[in-house]
């Protein structure tokens, strides 16, 4: 199968600093990969290279084989690290807002998860709790019918038992012809719901394998070798 | 089936071994059906692909069988049932054993501790 998300020596630097040096990988769909790395190693960057919201400084990173633009936003699917949805909006303007930017949204999909977490639609963003700002944006996120789910640190900072809605929402929407990257450095949470890891450090790629892989030559679980990797 | 899976073995023979349990006590009996690969990932809070890699094994082994349209089922072979169980079994008394001679115990001493324990329950 043809890769989803493939990068070839990317590199980009903000000034003198380089936050990617050289990233080859390659993502194939079904694969659910964990993005895993300290603060500051180059997790976002790398997610907002392939949105198209960065634009590298050198090498390349093409999705389903086309450099990011209009024709790869309409199958990556994003969730940001911070939201960019106004605090004014209520969650059915938030869901015509999907409506009318994603061909692929899949309204009663949201709308049926809304409903099972008895989020009322007339609700505004400032009006909801932090984690469930991260629900309903998740929920907008995931019903979207894409290729690549990209979502930022989406457990950070939340409840167990909103994180444990998040990891079974991204459970159950699972699609063997999608792929999702999940950034994150709360390892432990995620790893049960990973095929895969990536290990990036000072926008190195330092290790990409199976998840199983590594507990069955490391005898170790992936948040214990993590730690290893990265001790300080 | 329990959430908890231990750090240091693959999270798929966690899986592989909680459903042979299951199988083997009767908790799935013959010929019940399985959930769907995405309700079981769900329920157990593992990877889809995961869950997928458990079931194959079993097939293989013989302890489950996939119906091409209606889903997958337990063997209704309950001499493989059986056998499924003494190799559990087997292996319990193995680590027991392992333990046991860890401690100091010999074999005729820990025969005679079971005894005890047997009357104990009587």
């Amino acid at each position: 199968m043809s890769a989803i998300l493939e990068c070839r020596e990317l590199s980009k630097s903000f000034g003198g600093v380089k936050a990617l040096d050289g990233v080859n990988l390659s993502i194939e769909p079904g694969r659910v990969v964990g993005l895993l790395g300290p603060n500051g190693s180059g997790k976002t960057t790398l997610i907002k290279l392939a949105n198209g919201l960065l634009t590298p400084t050198g090498g390349e990173l093409l999705i389903a084989g086309q450099k990011p633009g209009a024709d790869t936003k309409a199958i990556v699917s994003y969730l940001p690290d911070r939201t960019y949805l106004p605090e004014w909006m209520s969650v059915r303007q938030m869901l015509d807002f999907f409506d009318d930017f994603y061909a692929d949204f899949q309204r009663e999909k949201a709308t049926e998860m809304l409903g099972r977490l008895s989020i009322d639609e007339r609700m505004r963003l400032g009006q909801m709790s932090k984690g469930t700002k991260e629900k309903v944006q998740l929920i907008l996120v995931m019903s979207r019918n894409a290729g690549l789910y990209l979502l930022d640190e989406p457990i950070g900072g939340v409840d167990p038992a909103t994180r444990d809605f998040i990891l079974d929402t991204i459970i159950r929407n699972y699609n063997p012809s999608a792929a999702v990257i999940i950034s994150t450095h709360l390892i432990a949470d995620v790893e049960a719901v990973l095929d895969e890891v990536i290990f990036i450090n000072s926008g190195h790629i330092v290790l990409q394998s199976a998840v199983d892989e590594i507990r069955e030559q490391q005898g170790k679980s992936v948040d214990a070798y993590f730690r290893e990797v990265f001790k300080c | 089936m329990n959430r908890n899976f231990r750090s240091d073995l693959p999270i798929y023979t966690q899986l592989v071994g909680q459903m042979e349990q299951d199988i083997a006590s009767g908790a799935m009996p013959p010929g019940a059906r399985l959930p769907s690969v995405r309700d079981l990932a769900a329920e157990l809070g593992v990877n889809p692909n995961t869950v997928q890699r458990a079931l194959q094994e079993l097939e293989r082994a013989g302890l489950i069988y996939t119906q091409r349209t209606s889903g997958r089922f337990v063997t209704e072979d309950t001499a493989a049932i059986a056998r499924c169980k003494q190799a559990l079994g087997e292996s319990q008394i193995k680590e027991f054993l392992a333990a046991m001679t860890l401690l100091g115990y010999r074999r005729q001493d820990i025969i005679a501790l079971l005894r005890e324990e047997k009357e104990e329950e009587s």
